[in-house]
C-alpha cells in the first residue's frame, strides 16, 4: 500500500544527496561490481574450457606411459590392439610423437616449428577437426595408409605455407632433420592468433611411423585414445589402466607408470580448480558487501535521527509502527538496490574491459584454435547479485527501521 | 451515556534530575461528543501534556483514561495508531507539515495509513484541501507557502480522515489575528458539522468564542465551564489568595 510512496522518498532522498547516495552505496558498488567481474570471468574461462571439450571431444582419453629404469615399454602395435580387443568401448588410438629439431625449405630454416607424430585416428573426417583443434583447409590429412607404409609426408599449418611456399605448399617438399617429406595438407590458420614463428601455425603433423624413424626411438610416451562416446569413456579408462597394470605386472600402477585422464576429468578438474579460486575471490568480495551493508545501517541511524520529527507526524497521524518500519527498510533496500544496479553495471563494463585486455592472451594459453573468450555474467549471477544487494539492504536497514517504529510518539514530535 | 474523553486523577509527572515536575496533577476532566472546548492558562500550566494524554500521543504517569468509553492504558500501540487514524485529527502550532512531501501528499498521509487505495486517497485529499480553499497549491511543497496557508494544509490535513474529534494545539499561535480567526471560523465550522473539537489558546479573544472553557494552572483545572462567564478570562494573579478555585 504504501510501498510506492516509500519507494518514491526514497529515491527522492537519494536525488537530493547524491553525494552522500553514492558514498553510501560505495561498499555495495564495489563488493557487487567485483562479484561480477569474478562471475563473468569465471563463466568465460568455463566457456572456454567448454569450447575446447566439444572441439577435442568428450570422448578423447590421453594416456601417458614412461617406462622408469630399463623395464619394457608397450609398442604402438600393443595399443592397437587394445583398441582392436575391445570395440565395445573403444574406437580408435594416436600415438603422439613430439619431435625436435629443424625444417628446412631451400636455405630457409625454421626451428622454432613443433612437430607431432601422429596417426589417422587424430583427425575426424566428419567434423574436420583434429584431437588439439585444427582444421584442415587444403588437401587432405594423413591416412592409415601413410602410417602404415611410414610414407614420407606431412601436413603442415598456415604460417609455414605463407612463409616457406608463399602460400602454395601442396605437392612441394621440405626437410625435417635431413629428412624429405611432401607436403600433403595444409592447416587452417587460426584467425584469432597472431601468425609468427613458433606461434600454433607454426606445426607439422607427420605420420608417427615416419616422425619415430626421424627421431630414432621404439618409444611413444603419449597416446590419445578414442572411446565410443562420452559416456564410455570411464569404462574405457579402465579397460586401459587393467591393461597396462598387466602389462607392468602391478596391481595399481598409476601415477607409477602411466597416467590416465578423460576429457571429462580434465574439463572438471580444471572447473574444479576455477570454481574454488571464484569461491575465494567472491568471498573477499563478501566483505566489501558486508562493509557495504554497514554503510547503510549508518546511514539510515543518520537518516532515522534527522526525521525522528517526520516519524512523530507520522504516528500522530495514525502509522503504526510496522508502517514506520517498513518505510524505512524499503527505503534502506532501496538504496542498496541502486547500488546493487550500479555494481552490475560497472561490474559489466569492467568485465568487458578486461576481455579486450586478457582475451587473447587467454586464447592463445587454450593453444586450440577457434576458441573464443566472453566474460559476459550468466543472468542467474545477474539476479544473484541484485537479490544479494537488496538483502543486504533489508537486513541492514532493519535495526534502524526497528529504532524508527519503536519511537514514542510525543517524543518524536518534540525532537528538534 | 459514558462520556466521550474522560480523565480521572490523571498525573503526569516529569523526573527532572533531583526536580520532580507536576505537569498534570490531579486532572478530573470530561468531554462530550461536540463539544467545543477552549483549553486556556498560562505557559506551562500543562495545556500541551494534557492535549497530548487526549491524542493518544502520550500516557499518564497516574490516573486512567477512557476514550469512547475504552480504557487507553488497555491498548497496543496498533490500536492506538488506529484510533488516533480514525477519531482524532492534530492540529498543531508549528504546522508539522513533511517538507519533503507536496501538500497533495501531506494530505493524503492519513488516509494512506488507513489503507485508503490510491485514486481514492487523491480524490478525498483534494476536496479536503478544496475545504480549506488551497486545491490549487496542492503540487506545492509546504515551503512555498505562507504560515497561514501551511496551517490551512494541516487542518485539511486532519480533516481528510474524517475524525470526530479535532485536537488543536495553538492553531493561531504562529499567525497573525486576521489568519488567525479564519482558522478559528474553520474550527467553528467543524464544531457546527458535529465534531468535537478541543483548542488549546493563550489568546482570551479566541477562548471566549468556545462554548467551555477549561482553565489549568499549574497543572490543577482551576476553573471549567461557559466561556461567558467573567471568570473564565480572569488572568489569576501570581497570589494564591486570588485564586479562582476550580468549579
Ligand atoms: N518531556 C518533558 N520533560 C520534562 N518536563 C516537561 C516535559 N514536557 C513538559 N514538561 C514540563 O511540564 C510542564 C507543562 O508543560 P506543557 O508543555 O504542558 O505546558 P503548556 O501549558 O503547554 O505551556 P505553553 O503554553 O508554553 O505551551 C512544564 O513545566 C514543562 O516544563
Ligand atoms: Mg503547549
Amino acid at each position: 500500500m504504501n510501498f510506492t510512496q516509500s519507494f518514491r522518498l526514497a529515491l527522492k532522498s537519494l536525488l537530493t544527496s547524491k553525494m552522500r547516495a553514492v558514498l553510501t552505496m560505495l561498499g555495495i558498488i564495489i563488493g557487487v561490481g567485483a562479484v561480477i567481474v569474478i562471475l563473468s570471468l569465471g563463466n568465460g574461462l568455463t566457456g572456454m574450457v567448454q569450447q575446447q571439450v566439444d572441439k577435442m571431444g568428450i570422448n578423447m582419453i590421453q594416456a601417458q606411459i614412461w617406462a622408469p629404469g630399463d623395464m619394457a615399454t608397450p609398442d604402438p602395435s600393443d595399443m592397437y590392439d587394445v583398441v582392436a580387443a575391445h570395440p565395445d568401448v573403444l574406437t580408435g588410438v594416436s600415438p603422439y610423437v613430439n619431435v625436435t629439431g629443424v625444417v628446412r625449405r631451400g636455405d630457409e630454416k625454421y626451428d622454432r616449428t613443433h612437430m607431432y607424430g601422429i596417426s589417422e585416428v587424430m583427425y575426424n573426417a566428419a567434423t574436420n577437426y583434429t584431437m588439439d583443434g585444427e582444421q584442415v583447409s587444403k588437401g587432405r590429412f594423413i591416412t592409415y595408409l601413410d602410417v602404415e607404409h611410414r610414407e614420407p609426408v606431412c601436413v603442415i599449418g598456415a604460417y609455414l605455407e605463407q612463409e616457406a611456399f608463399h602460400g602454395d605448399a601442396l605437392g612441394k617438399s621440405l626437410s625435417i632433420n635431413g629428412r624429405s617429406l611432401t607436403v600433403i595438407g595444409v592447416l587452417k590458420r587460426n584467425a584469432e592468433l597472431e601468425m609468427m614463428e613458433g606461434s600454433q601455425d607454426d606445426q607439422v603433423y607427420l605420420p608417427y611411423t615416419t616422425a619415430l624413424e626421424i627421431i630414432g626411438s621404439r618409444w611413444v610416451g603419449l597416446y590419445l585414445f578414442t572411446s565410443t562416446s562420452g559416456e564410455t569413456a570411464q569404462a574405457a579408462k579402465s579397460v586401459l589402466a587393467n591393461w597396462l597394470n598387466v602389462f607392468f605386472r602391478t596391481d595399481d600402477g598409476e601415477y607409477e607408470y602411466y597416467y590416465i585422464t578423460t576429457m571429462a576429468e580434465q574439463a572438471n578438474m580444471i572447473n574444479g580448480m576455477m570454481s574454488v579460486a571464484m569461491g575465494v575471490l567472491v568471498a573477499i568480495a563478501a566483505i566489501s558487501l558486508l562493509v557495504g551493508g554497514i554503510g547503510i545501517m549508518n546511514i539510515m541511524l543518520v537518516s532515522v535521527t534527522e526525521r525522528t520529527r517526520e516519524i512523530g507526524i507520522r504516528k500522530s497521524l495514525g502509522a503504526k509502527p510496522k508502517d514506520i518500519r517498513s518505510q524505512f527498510v524499503i527505503e534502506a533496500g532501496t538504496t542498496s538496490a541502486i547500488g546493487g544496479l550500479l555494481g552490475i553495471g560497472f561490474g559489466c563494463l569492467l568485465a568487458k574491459i578486461l576481455e579486450t585486455l586478457l582475451g587473447g592472451m587467454l586464447v592463445q594459453s587454450m593453444g586450440t584454435s577457434g576458441i573464443t573468450f566472453h566474460a559476459t555474467p550468466t543472468l542467474g549471477a545477474i539476479g544473484l547479485s541484485f537479490g544479494v544487494s537488496v538483502g543486504i539492504g533489508i537486513l541492514f536497514g532493519y535495526l534502524p527501521a526497528n529504532k524508527a517504529a519503536k519511537l514514542n510518539p510525543i517524543d518524536a514530535l518534540r525532537y528538534d | 451515556m459514558g462520556h466521550l474523553i474522560e480523565l480521572k486523577q490523571v498525573y503526569k509527572i516529569y523526573q527532572m534530575g533531583s526536580e520532580t515536575v507536576h505537569a498534570l496533577d490531579g486532572v478530573d476532566l470530561t468531554i462530550d461528543q461536540g463539544e467545543f472546548v477552549a483549553i486556556v492558562g498560562s505557559s506551562g500550566s500543562g495545556k500541551s501534556t494534557a492535549m497530548n494524554i487526549i491524542g493518544c500521543l502520550d500516557v499518564p504517569t497516574s490516573g486512567s483514561y477512557h476514550l469512547g468509553g475504552v480504557d487507553v492504558s488497555t491498548m497496543d500501540d496498533d490500536e492506538q495508531a488506529e484510533i488516533r487514524n480514525k477519531m482524532l485529527g492534530f492540529i498543531f502550532q508549528q504546522y508539522n507539515l513533511i517538507p519533503k512531501l507536496t501538500v497533495l501528499e501531506n494530505v493524503e498521509l492519513p488516509l494512506l495509513y488507513a489503507g485508503v487505495d490510491g485514486s481514492e486517497r487523491r480524490k478525498r485529499a483534494l476536496q479536503s484541501l478544496e475545504r480549506v480553499g488551497l486545491k490549487e497549491k496542492a503540487k506545492n511543497l509546504p515551503s512555498q507557502l505562507s504560515g497561514g496557508q501551511q496551517q490551512r494544509v494541516s487542518i485539511a490535513r486532519a480533516l481528510a480522515g474524517t475524525p470526530s474529534v479535532i485536537l488543536a494545539d495553538e492553531p493561531t499561535g504562529a499567525l497573525d489575528s486576521r489568519t488567525g480567526r479564519e482558522v478559528l471560523g474553520f474550527l467553528k465550522q467543524l464544531n457546527r458539522e458535529g465534531d468535537t473539537v478541543v483548542l488549546i489558546t493563550h489568546d482570551n479573544s479566541i477562548a471566549v468564542k468556545a462554548d467551555r472553557i477549561v482553565r489549568l494552572q499549574d497543572g490543577k483545572i482551576i476553573y471549567d465551564g461557559d466561556a461567558h462567564d467573567p471568570r473564565a478570562v480572569v488572568q489569576p494573579h501570581d497570589d494564591p489568595e486570588e485564586e479562582v478555585p476550580a468549579s
